[in-house]
């Protein structure tokens, strides 16, 4: 392999694997938050607890986003020299800007919240977790307006074969920070959700802690639906921005080869031939296309060869057309994975109102799988995103393989590559495991306990159960 | 005009960096030699708790202004010491996570790995920022097209090596002080006996680099622009902290270490302006702040917003640690 494709797959390896971590922070810390709200407001210990154990896996899981960011902050000086020359001067804005303001609060009040229980008063302590909260998903917002930059580049010129900023709001105001910021965040939100409604619903068939588990079901249950939902119509919104900046993304999740009639069908799966350009098999709904692209039953959406065409006169030679099957199929998981999740919330919300929850346990068996399918919908979303956009590393402006750094060895990427994978691997090792205990211990109900360090350690919690 | 202001403001966070993380990464090299127990050890690893991570936000905000500052700056530097960097982020990583999952399990040699996980990963940064340094006040094989034409192997040199070594022991010697300031009794004791055994042996060390800098580099020569008493100064706190730790004034003696990292991070950066890397090929392929940075506009956004959020960070951070100020005791709840 090349540098460039060893380059790739480092960048997709890394990111994919962050990005594991990263939404469950995010979603986690609302639903701390939340939790120790109620705490202060109903000064309830339950809630305390509730919120504690929730933070101890949150912590865990921190720990591991934070450390796999800082390998993405260095990684474009590292593997894509050229990229970062290229668009330092407007790219690496809102990369700085994420620092200096996002992640330092996140990072200091993070370590002033978990040790600050016995330090603080209820009040200032709560605004600990808040601010951590608060500040993620605005070091989400800069990255994303990085990302949104490299989608469809927006407030810059090129000046002397570089782009350079020119605007800096019309980064932030860039359309695409604002189809994409709402659809991370959501899901981030319904991952956390999903997240602690299948961990509860695992205690709660084994009838363990349900004062704790209980209360944590029907929170996040009821979050999980919403944000499900929210996190579709935001990316509803984002597909319907992709039919005007990048169309050929578009067609490329649809596997769309020529532009479609009047009334475009939308193809729910197809057997897709890159080769010769064309779909052998396709199972295909009439007029829904169009709907999900206008809101209208009519309205042409262009294929990947008329694209290529028009590209070819506007960029010059070259193939526009981005791996279609990845693109295609990225999207189909993503749409479904969503669909399942929304279909899992509306029934957990019924049970809840209906009270029964407790009775159904084919479904709260159910819910602990269904961890994975927010991790699977975020991932693929991401593969569809950043695949569909080749063969541009910067919509228009770059193309990916411009990008590298063109002194660092194949065999230099390749081993980077393979030490990132094996102490990514250890960790999630350590980090599954870990997770699987602390669920398994579950809450500490005994208050009193964490008098000393000593008694801390010695008290078994797995015997309270 | 504003190239300037950006090359100051690198050299505040970096400061700030060596300074904050200076220390954490000594009480990381410590832990598994100080503590004997595991709740010394414990007790060792609470007292940085709550400040390493915030600490380490230092250097990646350093990384991020100098992507948006000085593009070819953090291009050139990041491709050309890759592998060097591949290690520290393997460090980081594996540091990062320990102090999070060794105390979730019982099991000693559990503890015992992660512990030295931390040990280790503090000392390869401190190890690696020290020949980073020395290489960048040296100057490197970088070509016309701004690329770094060397190896791995050609970063490290005898002088290279000595100012890692500087830097570890440096901030060994600062984190021996942070805990004697954060920790009682015996562990105190055993704090400041390593921080009074490793104060000669740091300052001859210092020296050494600062006497092969003057035959390696040209930089008391010709570049840069003149520190006047800076270092000097440097040398004089580094000199007075074991005089400080015999008078019984252990947070003296830490300012003091500070001091010095102070000083002498702003005397490198002072030396090499108006250049961040020094080409030993061609002078004139050199990167300075001029060819390697951003235009106007994207320096003054960053401008604003810098100058209207360092005081801030450091604001709260300061607030952190009078939050923590107590020292840390084996009687405290630990376990968080």
């Amino acid at each position: 392999m090349e540098a460039v494709d060893l380059a790739r797959l480092q960048f997709g390896v890394t990111t994919i694997y962050h990005f594991l971590f990263v939404p469950l922070s995010i979603g986690l810390a609302y639903l701390i938050a939340f939790m120790q709200t109620m705490y202060v407001i109903r000064d309830d210990e339950k809630y305390k607890q509730m919120a504690k154990f929730w933070g101890k896996i949150f912590l865990l899981n921190f720990a591991v986003g934070v450390v796999t960011g800082i390998m993405q902050e260095f990684q474009f000086g590292m593997n894509w020299a050229d990229y970062s020359r290229f668009v330092g001067a407007v790219f690496g804005g809102p990369l700085a800007v994420e620092a200096l303001v996002s992640f330092f609060l996140e990072s200091t009040f993070l370590g002033i919240w978990i040790f600050g229980w016995d330090r603080l008063s209820k009040k200032v302590h709560l605004a600990c977790i808040w601010l951590v909260a608060i500040a993620a998903t605005l070091s989400a917002l800069w990255i994303l307006s990085a990302n949104a930059f490299m989608q469809e580049p927006v407030g810059f010129e090129i000046v002397n074969g570089r782009a350079e900023m020119t605007d800096f709001f019309a980064l932030l105001g860039n359309k695409q920070l604002w189809v994409e910021f709402p659809h991370v965040i959501f899901g981030a939100l319904a991952t956390g959700a999903f997240f602690m409604t299948g961990i509860s619903a695992y205690k709660i068939v084994r009838k363990q802690q349900l004062n704790i588990f209980r209360p944590s079901f029907n929170i996040a249950i009821a979050v999980a639906l919403v944000s499900s939902l929210l996190t579709a119509f935001a990316g509803h919104d984002q597909a319907q921005h992709l039919m005007t900046s990048q169309p050929m993304k578009m067609a490329a999740s649809e596997g769309l080869w020529h532009t479609s009639g009047e009334s475009a069908p939308w193809t729910v799966i197809a057997s897709i031939d890159p080769e010769k350009q064309e779909n052998s098999f396709q199972l295909e709904v009439p007029y829904l296309l169009s709907v999900l692209s206008y809101n209208k039953l009519t309205g042409s959406v262009p294929g990947m060869l008329e694209l290529q065409d028009q590209y070819v006169q506007q960029y010059g030679e070259g193939n526009y057309i981005p791996p279609v099957r990845t693109t295609f199929w990225s999207f189909r998981i993503m749409v479904g994975a969503g669909m399942l999740m929304i279909l899992l919330g509306i029934l957990g919300v019924y049970k809840a109102i209906r009270g029964r929850v407790e009775g159904s346990t084919r479904y709260l068996r159910w819910m602990l799988p269904a961890i994975a399918l927010p991790f699977i919908a975020n991932t693929s979303g991401w593969i569809m995103t950043e695949v569909g956009r080749q063969p541009w590393i910067v919509f228009g402006l770059q193309h990916t393989e411009e990008g590298v750094s063109p002194l660092v060895s194949s065999g230099m990427v390749a081993t980077t590559l393979i030490g990132f994978t094996v102490v990514y691997g250890l960790v999630a090792a350590a980090f599954i495991y870990l997770v699987v205990r602390t669920v398994r211990e579950g809450a500490d109900v005994d208050a009193k306990h964490h008098v000393g360090g000593k008694a801390a350690n010695n008290a078994p919690p797995a015997a309270l159960l | 005009m504003l190239e300037t202001v950006w090359f100051i403001l690198i050299t505040v966070l970096f400061i700030g960096f060596f300074f904050l993380e200076g220390f954490d990464f000594g009480v990381g090299m410590l832990t598994p030699i100080l503590g004997k127990s595991d709740t010394e050890r414990r007790v060792l690893i609470n007292t940085i708790g709550p400040f390493w991570d915030g600490n380490e936000v230092w250097l990646i905000t350093a990384g991020g202004a100098m992507f948006a500052a000085f593009p070819n700056w953090y291009a050139t530097l990041f491709s050309g010491f890759y592998m060097a960097l591949f290690l520290m982020l393997l460090a980081l990583i594996g540091r990062g996570v320990a102090f999070e999952f060794r105390s979730k399990l019982e099991n000693p040699k559990w503890r015992s790995m992660w512990d030295w996980i931390i040990s280790i990963g503090s000392f390869l940064p401190a190890l690696l920022w020290g020949v980073a340094l020395a290489n960048l006040m040296r100057g490197v094989p970088i070509d016309e097209n701004m690329n770094y034409v060397g190896s791995f192997w050609d970063l490290l040199s005898p002088y290279s090596v000595v100012g890692g070594a500087s830097m570890v022991m440096l901030f060994l010697l600062h984190g021996a002080l942070f805990l004697s300031l954060k920790t009682e009794g015996d562990l105190r004791l055993k704090a400041r006996g390593v921080a009074q055994k490793i104060g000669a042996w740091t300052s001859a060390v210092l020296l050494l680099f600062v006497v092969l800098s003057y035959f390696e580099t040209d930089m008391f020569a010709s570049r840069g622009i003149s520190p006047g008493m800076v270092p000097i100064l440097a040398g004089m706190a580094l000199l007075s902290v074991h005089f400080f730790i015999k008078a019984n004034r252990d947070g003296w003696a830490f300012i003091m270490t500070g001091a010095t990292i102070v000083l002498s991070t702003i005397t490198v950066f002072s030396l090499m302006f108006p250049n961040v890397m020094i080409s030993t090929l061609n002078p004139d392929w050199s990167l300075t702040i001029y060819n390697a940075a951003s235009n106007t506009y994207t320096l003054k956004v960053m401008t604003i917003v810098a100058v209207s959020t360092i005081p801030l960070v450091l604001a709260y951070q300061i607030w952190t640690y009078w939050v923590f100020r107590k020292r840390v005791s084996a009687s405290d709840h630990l376990d968080y």
